[in-house]
């Protein structure tokens, strides 16, 4: 319990964040405050030396050798529209999976329109994409596969590691949607073959809201056109756009404060150990899907298998809405969760949970295992009530 | 000013402020003497920053900028 509220939302955003996250923005502001990259005195050099720092430990977390290929963004949506829009064109046909974000199925949907070919390989009602599948939708002009890494619905883990060694052999790209695992599951970019990686700030890397990033592997950037044009400090002579990173795709002052929360949250995370993140907020979720599996009445979604999931759990109690159960688990028990389609009716629609919903829990490293018994016996009292007299009031 | 004696002094010019932190990191890393300077107006970058070292380091620096930093140049003071 924190302010008297169990929150678990942490897939929408993070709370709370590390100290150290904010520590890092106040210190900015009070004490260096100017625009990076572009005067030359000492504070802007300093403002560079904290934009660079935020590259560097990213770098450090998704095994990228050379932190300038990471390039910042306002947040996953923006880097992944970077990627849909500069690449493909009409006659190009694109790869994903029906468990996507509207981040990537909405530009993808409109990019359609515009004579993008699109195929939307669909997984399993427990959110399972089959690598095989991917396999075999790949065509002679397929120039992308695009795939979240795991479902904001159930926390489905994605096979990307063979879907990599797949694209790799048949010389596609790989963008990857890292907004629900960038810090909190393994991500190398090596190792998983992937091209180009969209990650959002605000989730696990407890960054600020209005921060994220895409990093682009070498020579993949002369493919892809810059989403803004403007001044980046360099070049000043050219009325052309500099075609080098990370100044092509970062045009205009930056969010220095919120970089420099997000580069403190990174080494925050870097230093507790991906392996120790990920060990407790398996051990939440085993925790949340045992305790709910067991009540009557409750419907869980996904594989139902700690191992093969983030910490976002999605389930529905007979005879109420999603909507009704997130309510009074807010106003009675101080439960803090999310109700409905999740930005993602694909997915909603391949678990067979469209157009009503879920209602997700999604526990985060600053959860506590009291915090999830307190959330349960909420949900089980609900589900007790329901089954009794169909409401959800006493 | 024996600082500016010509043949003591080479700077590197990246395209980028970023490139230039960078470079800046690793080359403080393997404990070589630099200075971060404005460009000067006899030579032409990229970008406003460049970084000074002494030019008997020029061999060591280009090693540990291959292939880690984009370098546009490197010319003598
Ligand atoms: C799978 C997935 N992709 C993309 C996003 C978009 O992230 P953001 O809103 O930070 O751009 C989210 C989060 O909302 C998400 O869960």
């Amino acid at each position: 319990m924190r302010d008297g509220v169990i929150y678990l939302d942490n897939a929408a955003t993070s709370w709370p964040k590390p100290p150290e996250t904010f520590k890092a923005m106040e210190e900015f502001m009070l004490s260096v405050g100017a625009n990076p990259g572009r005067s030359g005195h000492r504070l802007s050099i300093e403002a560079g030396r904290v934009i660079l720092e935020a590259r560097e430990a990213l770098a450090a977390l998704f095994g990228v050798d050379d932190p300038l290929r990471i390039v910042f963004t306002r947040n996953a949506t923006e880097a992944l529209n970077l990627v849909l829009y500069g690449l493909l064109r009409p006659g190009d046909h694109v790869i994903t999976s029906s468990m996507e974000h509207n981040s990537v199925m909405r530009p993808l949907r409109d990019l359609q329109e515009k004579g993008v070919e699109l195929t939307v390989v669909e997984a399993s009602p427990r959110g399972e994409l089959d690598p095989q599948d991917v396999e075999g939708a790949i065509k002679e002009n397929t120039r992308l596969i695009v795939l979240t890494h795991a479902s904001n619905v159930t926390g489905t883990l994605m096979p990307l590691t063979e879907i990599g060694q797949i694209a790799r052999r048949k010389g596609v790209p790989l963008c990857v949607d890292s907004a629900q695992t960038a810090g909190a599951y393994p991500i190398d970019v090596e190792a998983m073959g992937i091209d180009l990686l969209a990650f959002t700030g605000h989730k696990s890397l407890f960054g600020p809201q209005g921060t994220g990033g895409l990093f682009i592997r070498k020579g993949l950037e002369e493919a892809i056109r810059p989403l803004l044009r403007g001044g980046t400090g360099s070049r000043s002579e050219l009325e052309e756009q500099p075609d080098f990173l990370p100044d092509k795709y970062e045009s205009g002052t930056p969010n220095t404060v919120g970089i420099a929360g997000l580069g403190a949250g990174v080494r925050f995370l870097l230093s507790e150990g991906m392996e120790r993140i990920r060990a407790k907020e398996e051990a939440l979720t085993q925790t949340l899907l045992e305790g709910l599996s067991d009540t009557p009445g409750v419907t869980l979604y996904g594989t139902c298998d700690p191992r093969r999931q983030i910490a976002v759990v999605s389930f529905n109690i007979d005879g109420l809405s999603p909507s009704e159960v997130a309510m009074a688990l807010d106003e009675e028990f101080g439960v803090l969760t999310r109700p409905g389609l999740h930005c993602a009716p694909s997915a909603h629609r391949t678990i067979g949970t469209f157009p009503q919903g879920t209602v997700r829990l999604s526990a985060g490293y600053f959860t506590t295992e009291e915090e999830i018994g307190m959330a349960l016996r909420a949900v089980q009292e609900l589900a007790a009530r329901a089954r009794k007299g169909g409401s959800t009031h006493g | 000013m024996p600082e500016g004696r010509e043949g003591i002094y080479s700077v590197v010019l990246f395209h980028s402020v970023s490139g230039a932190l960078r470079a800046e990191k690793l080359i403080k890393e393997a404990g070589i003497e630099y200075k971060l300077i404005p460009v000067p107006r006899h030579l032409s970058s990229d970008c406003g920053l460049c970084l000074r070292f002494r030019t008997e380091d020029e061999g060591r620096i280009r090693e540990i900028l291959r292939g880690k930093v984009e370098v546009q140049d490197i010319c003598p003071l």
